[in-house]
């Protein structure tokens, strides 16, 4: 029983990191049915960023929290400058081409971040350090679970209840809603669809960058390539829940992670991919639009 | 109030739009009527920036809106009850409500003007919590004036807003515009293939053929006009 649950708090662990990454999968998808390549960059660049951080906070001498938390906040400063950068050059002067044409703008961005990484950085890995110390009150449960998933799941949850107060009750959240019901009427009662589409970006890098240094810390290596494998584990998960919807993400995010866990747990790591995917197809076969996709309606 | 001078517009290298100049003034229930794909659509379009025009000048309360941003727009007072509704469907009859004040900070006018359209249309009362996608047609189309009305539109264009409706939901629906003209002053520049219905509701009507007017006169006389009839009335 123990094992179960140990896998179960694992595969929540990893399908929280997903979550984080998948919600900016989805909610670009959402608003402009792109596909943002770029985003497990932005995210290995929300992990670079945090670790650049840590170092020169290490070498100061501070408290390892508060070092965690400030490298957190400078990292998703930084993601959400790249993210929106990203935006304004690669996708915004293509809003109005082919679909095609931003994905492959999409990829190229992707590319780029990942070489320019590797060139101002370096192609190794790099230690990460856990700055999350074991609590003790967490000591009786360390054989199922450690301090540094309980940190992630508790950071996934909060950041999950902000997302869903922004989305539902902020103006902002409302405008993003009907932007992704239909642009054009969006415009016509005044909002500005730009800023919406930017402040989108945003708030998909930032939980992305939380996503980064989270699994940086629990990993406890990065290099320049990690974004991408995370991000086409996460955009699965987002196409597992129903690419567009914010719920069936993070749903889609928890249903991957335990796939992996139990796979690996009870089967063998290797096949933990196998399974992954394994899962994605057989629910696009019974469920193509997705676990919570909605197929597109239109009334005349 | 506004005022259209040579409007052209293309898509890609199509021209929808040919030296289209309409004006109406403020208090106003004008008609634009013409077949299908005349570019009656583009013309509501244009005046709200989601077509800017490629060459003339769009003027509203004498300044210049020719390539605003939609949303400057809209601020302005311009507001679009779109053909096909486009009601945001998984949004709540309320939440689409709420969509038309966008640009609104006043909440207790905002709320002061949601019951106004609650009385307009008490079926949308009745409704207000259900998704905007689960109304029927009529019930659409109530909630997206309702939904311009929420602006306080200084000019409110409509585009076939009997579209595909039952004539006692028409009648009502067209009562209720005549209704807004009166109460609250609101310019109305209405676009319609139903050219009869129309012309009973506007004082003065633009006839538009492939891209162009081929006509302008008071209803009155559109509706006695031979081509006219022949071409529009079915008489």
């Amino acid at each position: 029983m123990d094992y179960f649950l140990e896998l179960f708090l694992g595969g929540l662990t990893r399908g929280s990191i997903y979550a984080l990454i998948a919600l900016g999968y989805t909610m670009v998808y959402g608003i402009i049915e792109l596909i943002n390549f770029a985003h497990g960059e932005i995210y290995m660049i929300g992990a670079f960023t945090a670790l650049i951080v840590i170092s020169v906070l290490t070498l100061m001498g501070m408290n390892t929290i508060a070092i965690l938390v400030i490298a957190g906040v400078v990292a998703v400063i930084y993601s959400c400058a790249y993210g929106y950068t990203v935006e304004k050059i690669a996708y915004k002067p293509l809003r109005n081409a082919p679909r095609l044409s931003a994905l492959i703008s999409a990829i190229g961005m992707s590319l780029f971040l990942q070489n320019y990484v590797l060139l101002a950085q370096t192609s190794d890995f790099l230690p990460f350090p856990s700055l999350i110390p074991d609590f003790e009150f967490m000591e009786p449960y360390a054989h199922i679970i450690g301090s540094t998933e309980i940190v992630i799941l508790i950071t996934t949850a909060v950041v999950m209840v902000l997302l869903t107060i922004l989305i539902k009750f902020t103006r902002i959240g409302k405008a993003m809603r009907a932007t992704s019901q239909d642009k054009t009427m969006a415009m016509l009662v005044g909002i500005n669809v730009n800023r919406v589409i930017s402040v989108t970006f945003v708030v998909g890098s930032a939980t992305a960058a939380i996503g980064g240094v989270l699994i940086a810390s629990h990993v406890g290596m990065i290099n320049f390539y990690v974004g991408f494998i995370a991000g086409i584990k996460a955009f699965v998960a987002a196409v597992l829940g129903g690419i567009g919807s914010i719920p069936g993400a993070v749903l889609g995010s928890f249903v991957l992670g335990w796939t992996e866990s139990f796979a690996t747990g009870y089967v063998s790591s290797d096949y933990e991919d196998v399974f992954a995917f394994l899962f994605l197809v057989l629910i696009l076969i019974f469920r193509p639009a997705g676990i919570l996709g909605r197929s597109e309606k239109h009334k005349i | 109030m506004l005022k259209l001078k040579n409007v052209q517009t293309f898509y890609g290298n199509i021209q929808a739009l040919k030296d289209v100049t309409i004006e109406i003034s403020e208090g106003e229930i004008i008609t634009l009527i013409g077949a299908n794909g005349a570019g009656k659509s583009t013309t509501l379009m244009a005046v709200c920036g989601i077509v800017p025009p490629r060459s003339g000048e769009i003027f509203f309360m004498d300044e210049p809106i020719t390539g605003m941003e939609p949303d400057k727009i809209v601020s302005l007072g311009i507001c679009q009850v779109p053909e096909g509704r486009r009601i945001f469907p998984y949004l709540s009859v309320a939440e689409n409500l709420d969509m038309g004040a966008f640009l609104r900070n006043d909440r207790a006018e905002i709320k002061k003007d949601m019951e106004y359209v609650f009385d307009l249309f008490p079926i949308l009362a009745e409704r207000r919590h259900q998704a905007g996608g689960t109304l029927s047609g009529g019930e659409q189309q109530m909630l997206a004036i309702s939904r311009a009305l929420m602006a306080r539109p200084r000019l409110l264009l409509l585009d076939e807003p009997s579209l595909g409706l039952a004539p006692l939901i028409v009648k009502q629906i067209f009562e209720i515009l005549s209704k807004i003209n009166a109460e609250n002053n609101t310019t109305i520049f209405l676009v319609e293939q139903n050219a009869n219905l129309a012309l009973k509701v506007a004082a003065r009507g633009y006839v538009m053929e492939n891209g162009r007017i081929t006509l302008t006169n008071s209803s009155k006389n559109l509706l006695a006009d031979e081509e006219v009839k022949k071409a529009y009335l079915g008489l």
